[in-house]
């Protein structure tokens, strides 16, 4: 269930390609490639991952064109493309 | 199409996993469901630097040897329906629905989140869901972290996030130093506990550990960068990059209430001693019947699955595990019950709604959630209500009601399955 060490995926991250390690999750891999926002509330704030846990929505992104994909439950697979909100 | 099982247990944490193998082994073909993408649960999650600990390891090396389970992760349940059965979603499987003889409930336990001004900023995030971060692959080294809330979730923070790497500048526990040095006193009667909290607090001398404290504030341009602690009468302000604040576990009820399920007066499932809920065919295990951690959740779902497949005798032979456990728990909750500090409203400009972006000034003016809900929509975005419900809950002692199906975001495609006439899957 772990990865291997040093086995990477490779992703696009708001238009940018990025190696990110096999097994982690859409959240771990906007922080390692330093996005800390990934969705704009309502009245236009910046929100990040908060329960980690799914059961917040504070961390929903856009994964190969799919919209409301909880990035803290979701690993990252090779060829993925995730969009996050304000990026725009 | 809709699938037939003897067994739907919802969650693959330790009691789903427990329940599960317990009713394999009886021969029931067993349904495992589990929103995750790997099975574990919170305690036993599995990540890149995590690999599965032993004890979940086990678990899963005997459920794949049994041909009549089988394990769905990433799979919510999006809402119950009529004749025992069930609307699922997954990234694998799409949209569709199950039925089930019986039906066990190991959905967990989440963080109690209470609001403070800022919290909505990027870099806030629960103390287990830190934990749960981090498990995940959030890379957090040399990162200034403050670690706050109550109870025993706050340690483990603490040990994952030193291992990843990261500085943590203080843990901030509510609960008064004389309830925290009751409760480790108590830990002698479970020395397995007490060892496990000395290993979790290895190192402790160096760290600030303040009890009777709490955060009051985050603040920052875009994401956090500082802290304001309340600790006693004092405010002390921080610089750090992350707050990772929870107090305590809320169990996971939704679906039970859903399916009518009673709650018991802490707003667990109800269960009795043979972990049957108030409705036929529906058992609980776990934390959804009340926060008792891991070892008490694994006894508890293998007498669930035991029962649930028809062992009724060896399943009474386990009650005395399930109570010895049962004490530990006990132990907990009374040396981590929450302050009136805690339990205070922050100011009304604080957001308490954070998917319809809902301040606490304008849910103050009504005297029911319904009210509030009706008039303002907070509890009613993408979370439904499960984290500003459980504050609303703490501060103001309201009854948070119903559930309403879907119970979280879902596909009209999986919405579409559903024969409304019968209730079963339409394809």
């Amino acid at each position: 269930m772990s990865s291997r060490d040093g086995a990477l995926v490779r992703v696009t991250i708001n238009g940018q390609l990025s190696e990110i390690t096999t097994g982690m999750t859409i959240a771990a891999a906007l922080v390692a490639t330093g996005v800390r926002t990934t969705r704009t509330s309502v009245s236009g704030q910046p929100r990040g991952p908060l329960c980690g846990m799914g059961i917040c929505q504070e961390c929903r992104v856009t994964v190969d064109g799919r919209a409301h994909v909880l990035a803290c439950q979701t690993l990252c697979r090779d060829g993925q493309t995730i969009e996050t909100a304000g990026s725009r | 199409m809709t699938q037939h099982f003897d067994i739907v247990i919802a969650g693959a944490g330790p009691a789903g996993l427990s329940a599960a193998r317990a009713a394999a082994k009886q021969g029931a073909r067993v349904l495992v469901l589990d929103d995750n993408p790997l099975p574990g649960g919170q305690v036993w999650r599995q990540g890149p630097a995590h690999p599965p600990k032993a004890a979940l390891s086990a678990a899963l090396a005997t459920l794949r040897e049994c041909p009549s389970v089988t394990l769905w992760s990433s799979t919510r349940v999006v809402a119950a329906l009529p004749q025992r059965g069930l609307l699922v979603e997954s990234a694998e499987h799409d949209g569709g629905s199950l039925r089930y003889e019986r039906l066990i409930l190991a959905t967990g336990a989440r963080e109690r989140l209470l609001p403070f001004t800022g919290w909505t900023l990027p870099g806030v995030t629960g103390a287990g869901g830190l934990q749960a971060l981090i498990k995940g692959g959030t890379p957090v080294r040399d990162e200034r972290i403050v670690i706050a809330g109550s109870g025993p979730l706050l340690m483990a923070s603490l040990a994952t996030a030193r291992e990843a790497g990261a500085r943590v500048l203080a843990v901030i526990e509510q609960a008064s130093a004389a309830a925290v040095a009751r409760f480790g006193l108590s830990l002698a009667a479970t020395p397995s506990k007490l060892l496990q909290a000395v290993q979790l607090t290895r190192g402790f001398a160096g760290l600030r550990y303040w009890t009777g404290s709490m955060v009051r504030e985050a603040r920052g341009n875009g994401r956090v960068e500082e802290v304001v602690i309340r600790k006693g009468a004092r405010e002390v302000t921080l610089a750090c990059d992350r707050i990772a604040c929870g107090y305590g576990l809320v169990p996971n009820v939704t679906l039970a209430q859903s399916l009518g399920c009673a709650l018991d007066h802490r707003g667990a499932i109800a269960v009795d001693d043979t972990l049957c809920t108030s409705i036929d065919g529906v058992l609980a295990a776990g934390e959804c019947t009340g926060i008792g951690g891991m070892e008490l959740a694994r006894v508890e779902g293998e007498i669930a699955g035991l029962m649930a497949s028809g062992a009724t005798r060896e399943a009474g032979a386990l009650r005395g595990q399930r109570a010895r456990w049962q004490r530990f728990a006990a132990r907990v909750e009374s040396g981590f019950s929450l302050m009136e500090a805690v339990r205070t409203a922050p100011s009304d400009a604080t957001l308490l709604c954070r998917c319809e972006d809902v301040t606490f000034g304008e849910v103050r003016r009504y005297s029911t959630w319904r009210d509030a809900k009706l008039h303002t929509r907070c509890g009613m975005g993408a979370c439904q209500g499960r984290i500003c419900g459980a504050a609303v809950q703490t501060c103001f002692g309201w009854d948070v009601a119903q559930p309403r199906p879907p119970f979280s975001p879902a596909r009209i495609g999986t919405l579409m399955t559903v024969d409304v006439e019968n209730g079963s899957c339409a394809g």
